[in-house]
């Protein structure tokens, strides 16, 4: 309560001056942070202290050594905080003149160009950031898609682990086999420099197969609704471990390396970008609220000339896909795989993810994994005792918000509010036009 | 040639038989009536026309064409809509999505159209929103639009399901206990919504109903079912008068 009241004044002051300063003008104001940290940062961590760069804003190095939290502050301040609030400050106006100028796909498309630059300005700094960030991209593509039958649906999977682990080796042998001199499948097929333009087929490659398996289990389980698919994808993560362990030329459960090097921080993100859109597109499209229909009754959906087994079935497969894609990212940017990195723990941890960041909610499945994954990052020198924190933090959020963060509902830009509510004083008065 | 047409249709729920030889012919434009006391098997009726049950024995005929053994989606393409006796609403969407899914089947954009949101979906959503939202202006329920269905008057949401209805553009409207839970004030007015939107989309109308009064001012011809059986079936006048229609309904009242 003391902090609460110590830091309103604060607050409000950031509220008058900084309110209304647009979305872009901060994704900017951070891009230049990022972009300073990558010259300076080094340097002014020596100059502290530090060592070398915080990692994550140092949360975990003030869990570990609490000393050295006056020289972290003074890094935040100098290094994100400063740089970010000039920049948005002065880029405010720039920015509410684009929003009149450029049409929204346009200035939507500038958002997440600018959002690239942070992020990767970002991760050049420091290799553990680059791989925490892909991670990342990636656990939202599993999230989301999940989502898709846990939310929009109300069905309960378990199986993306088992998705992705499809996705991951069949992505996995396509570029083995086409880029890499290897042992079993000899030496490579194409020439190597293609490989990074090889690498969105294996993605589509492992997303279609993986769609192809999931049919197997979709067909039979949507025949009556319950806890039957529950079940099934449970059955289904079981038999894809243990079908991967005992083929040999895969490795076994030893384990498949020597995947090429195309998963870059840039192509992660492309791809979690495109999954997003793609997946935003169909729950936004009436097409896809009839999945909604579907769950909330499906008698009704039916008698409403809706195909609801057919709903049911798109629904599974583009979760199916989805997951295969991430599974291929991820088998790229770890460079090895085995069986048993996609158990039940892995199904456990993205449903975490999701239940963490809310049901039906693009939104919450984008600040579901972020949230999780920042927790068990910063909570890293508490070792094995996280495991322990961080479940009381996920209680704690349950309790509090038991339809997760974002349960139901979508996180509000500013602009496109504004946008949509100008479409919608139009609509309701019965204009029509675009 | 008549709109429905329904011959010798019986269904058994196991050993329970629910309906026996049911008979009937509606013609277009018509507002028909089906009463008869609870557990009669009127809704039953209804779930077998609209393919929620498969007939064990018997036929059904729409515009002509056999129906029976369709899935209720098909039904529902081919022009027969429902209500549901309990709201069956989709509770977590707004009243705007709830009429909007609906056109369902009348969607030309594929999933291509809906992952990519190609130029075709929007235009093609932009007109779905349009004629939906003219839809509700019609029966009085635009300014609901963005309401989350689960949290409108009882009414409000009897008139959402009916717009929802009428989005799949159907011939025939089953309404199943129009006004359930409804005074005699607001009996009157539905009355005149039926006739009106009877006449508006050119329906016909079928409809269950427990209350005489609302039938009788309401429907040309009343089919009486009593344990799956119809014991009489005439205009208005002639049931109220009908010997067995009244035992079946009072040997109810006298009990109470």
């Amino acid at each position: 309560m003391a902090l609460r009241k110590a830091l309103t004044p604060l607050l409000h002051w950031f509220r008058t001056r900084f309110g209304h300063v647009p979305v872009g003008a901060w994704l900017l104001g951070a891009a230049v942070a990022a972009f300073l940290e990558r010259l300076l940062g080094p340097d002014l961590a020596y100059l502290l202290g530090l060592g070398s760069v915080p990692a994550i804003f140092g949360l975990s190095i003030i869990l570990k050594t609490p000393s050295l939290i006056p020289s972290v502050l003074v890094f935040v301040v100098l290094m994100y905080v400063i740089p970010t609030l000039v920049v948005a400050w002065l880029s405010r106006a720039l920015f509410l003149w684009w929003e009149e100028q450029l049409s929204v796909p346009v200035y939507v498309f500038l958002h997440v160009l600018f959002l690239f630059l942070v992020l990767y300005f970002w991760s050049q700094v420091d290799p553990y950031r680059l791989l925490v960030l892909r991670l990342l991209g990636i656990n939202i593509l599993l999230t989301l898609s999940l989502n898709l039958v846990n939310g929009w649906m109300g069905e309960f999977s378990v199986s993306v682990a088992g998705f992705m682990s499809v996705g991951a080796y069949v992505s996995s042998v396509f570029m083995v086999w086409g880029f890499v001199h290897d042992d079993v499948f000899g030496p490579p097929v194409f020439p190597e420099f293609l490989a990074p333009f090889a690498f969105p087929l294996a993605l589509i490659l492992a997303g279609a197969v993986t769609a192809v398996t999931a049919l197997l289990v979709a067909v039979p389980s949507f025949r009556t609704r319950g806890d039957y698919l529950a079940i099934i994808t449970l059955a289904y993560v079981f038999i894809v471990k243990s079908t991967v362990e005992n083929l040999d030329f895969i490795g076994g459960p030893r384990g498949f390396m020597n995947q090429p090097e195309v998963a870059s921080f840039t192509v992660v993100f492309i791809w979690t970008v495109l999954g997003i859109w793609v997946m935003w597109n169909y729950v936004t499209s009436i097409l896809g609220k009839a999945t909604n229909a579907v769950r909330d009754n499906e008698s009704a959906a039916e008698m409403m000339t809706v195909d609801t087994r057919k709903v049911k079935i798109v629904a599974f497969l583009t979760h199916a896909f989805w997951s295969g894609v991430a599974g291929g990212l991820y088998a790229h940017v770890l460079g090895y795989i085995n069986p048993s990195s996609f158990d039940l723990r892995k199904s456990a941890e993205i449903l975490g993810m999701l239940y963490l960041g809310g049901l039906n909610s693009v939104s919450g499945s984008i600040v579901g994994p972020v949230l999780f994954m920042f927790l068990t990052e910063i909570l890293r020198p508490f070792q094995l005792a996280k495991w322990l924190v961080i479940p009381v933090i996920l209680i704690y959020a349950m309790i509090r918000r038991p339809r997760g963060l974002m349960g139901f509902q979508e996180l509000r830009i500013p602009f496109l509010t504004r946008r949509q509510q100008a479409k919608e004083e139009a609509r309701a008065y019965g204009v029509t036009g675009n | 040639m008549a709109l429905l047409e329904i011959r010798n249709m019986t269904h058994w729920f196991g050993g329970l038989r629910a309906v026996y030889n049911f008979n009937t012919r509606i013609e277009p434009g018509e507002i028909r009536g089906l009463i008869g006391p609870n557990g009669a098997g009127k809704t039953t009726v209804f779930n077998l026309v609209t393919g929620f049950y498969t007939p064990t024995e018997g036929q059904i005929f729409f515009l002509g064409r056999e129906i029976t053994g369709l899935r209720p989606h098909q039904i529902g393409r081919l022009g027969i809509s429902r209500t549901f006796q309990n709201l069956r609403l989709w509770t977590h969407l707004t009243a705007l999505d709830n009429v909007k899914i609906a056109y369902y089947s009348q969607i030309r954009y594929g999933l291509i159209g809906a992952f990519f949101n190609t130029r075709a979906r929007r235009e093609e959503e932009e007109r779905i929103d349009h004629e939906a939202r003219q839809l509700m202006r019609m029966l009085d329920i635009d300014q609901y639009a963005h309401r989350v269905v689960s949290g409108l008057p009882y009414g409000i949401q009897r008139k959402v399901e009916i717009a929802r209805a009428l989005a799949t553009k159907p011939k025939l409207l089953l309404l199943d206990e129009p006004t359930a839970g409804m005074g005699p004030a607001e009996m009157e007015e539905t009355m005149a919504f039926i006739r009106r939107i009877r006449d508006q989309f050119n329906l016909t109308i079928w409809l269950i109903e427990h209350k005489m009064k609302f039938v009788m001012g309401l429907c040309g011809w009343i089919q009486v079912l009593n344990f799956g059986e119809i014991i009489a079936e005439g205009p208005p006048e002639e049931i109220q008068r009908n010997p067995e229609v009244i035992r079946a309904y009072l040997g109810e009242m006298v009990e109470l």
